[in-house]
């Protein structure tokens, strides 16, 4: 895909990092030696990102690579390299829809088949009030919990068609279903209750 | 089966506190300062004892990665670096180790560190694990307001920082030179090695970089004993590993087992068996998405380490199984996990880059079965000029899996090109 199609048409005409950020990145900085500032890159697009609607201007990358004395093709080309950085606006809710092997025999194609009967968008696309976007994403690393919708920074687990339409229900509503499996199971024990550690488990709910 | 008392993770799946006191209360940081007494030395004795090799797929075994570290300290300081990246589909393992057990994971960065000679230590975490993010966050706060870490940790006489750092959607920063040259604020394409990064890693310093799981199992050995973590598992492949389990089976579970279990015997145990009995079986891939397909004959008396699985023709990887039943449709599931590597190439090298890009877009025809016979050879000699023609091993891991749909599932492919064509001869 070409750069131009990664990066928003309307860019605000500035852009400043709030008094909390720049509180965070005196903290970032100090994680880093003195002269590899540059490591601080991908810490403060995220910054830059959180604290502007989930995408950042190009405003921002002028901004980040002054302050950690970069060029600006630098910090753009970060920024374009990793795909969790949005170089234009997304729905309040992104929903990123991991349909890799282990989510797609699980029924991964169920819960994209819910997102488009519900919102009718695709890949890429924002729903039309403006409030969903989608991505469809690689896999996100919770395999035995598939398949994963993330949900801006969560993860919802175990879907399938029913559920799927359930969270989008919740997220509408604005109360969003607990974050993790929606069905109860907790973390990555078999959802028939742990098959190791048990006698850990009955000790833990004494306590 | 492992018994519970040789279990290391014994809080994998949340059930209790993960902050410091739940993490004491476990065991984690206790005498820690009598463990680096011993010094850099006898550490890595202990780990070479214990067998241990990498839980991160490559198997290198891990006391012997750390004994390449200078054993002098120049004017580079040494650095550990621990590879958080977690993102080979089917894998995720660590996911569960830095919400649950974060503390073994710092702990383990002190004691490992302390072997290398490192006074900092970076946790590179991939950008999608936000919660878990937070949970090591605040993990490394309680164990600095504690003293466990920084100046003089937990009493050590060693100075110890550990960072966090969060990767933002780069599967290939998994690779560990890639992973370096994110932290160093580029574009995660992979270096050219040598030189390897124990002579020039971060920074241009001496660094070694670890699993999450490597790292984390250390101080337990450290207190049990290379010599009971020796005596789990099979030689050569000793110890106990997390699997995760996923695909076809009815109940999908991280489990900690022993290297070297029965894989029938770990999926019926533990995952409540292959959906429909094993009978039902397909294929299953042993070790995360690149390690190539096994077909279910071969599945019945696999176990799962490293050299029997390797002997197999496949491999351990990180132990991400994921099982697909005779419902499967094998040829889109391998398709899929083209596209995978396809969007996840980093660009640097041709062959990756452009091959990552042919040999989906032959899987994707195939998986409509709109080719020609000889197609399923002209795909498999890509595949052949993509392996191994790269910097880093995403050619290889491109290849592979398609290299194991060819071998084991070829009438299956050749079946649908001659169903496509009859269908077209009958339209006409």
């Amino acid at each position: 895909m070409s750069i131009d199609k990664l990066i928003a048409e309307n860019q605000p005409e500035s852009f400043a990092f709030t008094k909390e950020s720049e509180a965070q990145i005196k903290k970032i900085l100090a994680k880093y030696p003195k002269d590899r500032a540059a490591s601080a890159v991908m810490p403060l697009l995220d910054l830059a990102q959180r604290q502007h609607d989930n995408w950042i201007p190009m405003k921002a990358i002028e901004e980040i690579a002054n302050r950690l004395d970069m060029a600006e093709i630098r910090v753009l080309e970060v920024a374009s390299f990793y795909t969790m950085y949005n170089l234009k606006p997304v729905g309040k809710f992104f929903l990123q829809a991991c349909t890799t092997t282990p989510c797609m025999l699980r029924g991964s194609d169920d819960m994209m088949r819910c997102i488009k009967d519900r919102l009718d968008i695709a890949s890429g696309e924002t729903s039309e009030c403006g409030n969903f976007s989608l991505l469809e994403v690689e896999c996100l690393g919770a395999c035995v919990n598939a398949p994963i919708l993330q949900v801006n920074d969560d993860f919802y687990e175990d879907l399938d068609y029913e559920t799927t339409g359930a969270l989008l229900d919740s997220l509408e509503a604005g109360e969003p279903l607990p974050v993790g499996s929606v069905k109860g199971r907790q973390g990555s024990e078999s959802e028939q209750g742990a098959t190791s550690l048990t006698a850990l488990k009955s000790s833990a709910q004494e306590v | 089966m492992l018994a519970d008392k040789d279990r290391i993770f014994t809080n994998i799946y949340g059930w209790h506190d993960s902050g410091l006191k739940g993490a004491q209360a476990r065991g984690d940081w206790d005498k820690t300062a009598a463990i680096l007494k011993r010094g850099h030395e006898d550490v890595i004795e202990e780990v070479k004892a214990s067998g241990l090799r990498g839980r991160g797929g490559a198997g290198f075994p891990t006391g012997l990665k750390w004994s390449f570290m200078p054993k002098e300290v120049g004017a580079r300081p040494h650095y550990l670096v621990v590879n958080a990246d977690e993102s080979e589909p089917g894998t995720c393992k660590d996911r569960d180790i830095i919400r649950h057990e974060p503390h073994k994971l710092l702990e383990g960065c002190l004691v490992a560190g302390f072997a290398m000679r490192a006074h900092a230590a970076y946790i590179y975490i991939r950008g999608e694990f936000v919660n878990e993010a937070r949970r090591l966050e605040a993990a490394i706060e309680e164990a600095y307001e504690a003293g466990l870490i920084g100046k003089n940790a937990s009493g050590s006489g060693w100075d110890f920082d550990i960072y966090l750092h969060r990767g933002a959607g780069a599967y290939i920063c998994g690779e560990e030179t890639a992973l370096l040259e994110s932290l160093e604020g580029r574009k995660g394409q992979p270096r050219l090695k040598p030189p390897f990064p124990a002579g020039v890693g971060l920074y241009g310093c001496p660094t070694t970089i670890n699993n999450v799981e490597s790292i984390a199992v250390v101080p337990t050995i450290m207190r049990r004993g290379g010599a009971w973590f020796a005596g789990l598992g099979k030689e050569n492949n000793t110890g106990t590993k997390l699997f995760c389990i996923s695909g076809h089976v009815n109940n999908p579970c991280n489990v900690e087992e022993e290297m070297g279990i029965p894989l029938k015997e770990l999926i019926e145990k533990h995952a409540g068996g292959v959906r429909g009995g094993w009978d039902n079986l397909l294929a299953i891939i042993p070790g995360g998405s690149s390690t190539p397909m096994m077909p279910r004959d071969v599945c019945d008396d696999m176990t799962m380490d490293f050299d029997a699985l390797r002997n197999a023709g496949t491999g351990l990887g990180t132990a991400g199984i994921i099982v697909m039943d005779k419902s499967t449709d094998i040829v889109r599931a391998i398709s899929r996990i083209s596209y995978f590597y396809k969007h996840e190439s980093c660009g640097q090298c041709t062959p990756c880059r452009e091959g990552t890009g042919w040999m989906y877009r032959m899987m994707d025809r195939l998986v409509r079965g709109e080719a020609e016979e000889y197609e399923i050879d002209t795909l498999f000699q890509v595949t052949k000029q993509v392996e191994g023609h790269t910097i880093c091993a995403l050619g290889d891991a491109a290849a592979w899996p398609i290299q194991g749909l060819i071998k084991h599932f070829r009438p299956e492919i050749e079946r649908r090109i001659a169903m496509r064509k009859s269908v077209m001869e009958a339209a006409q």
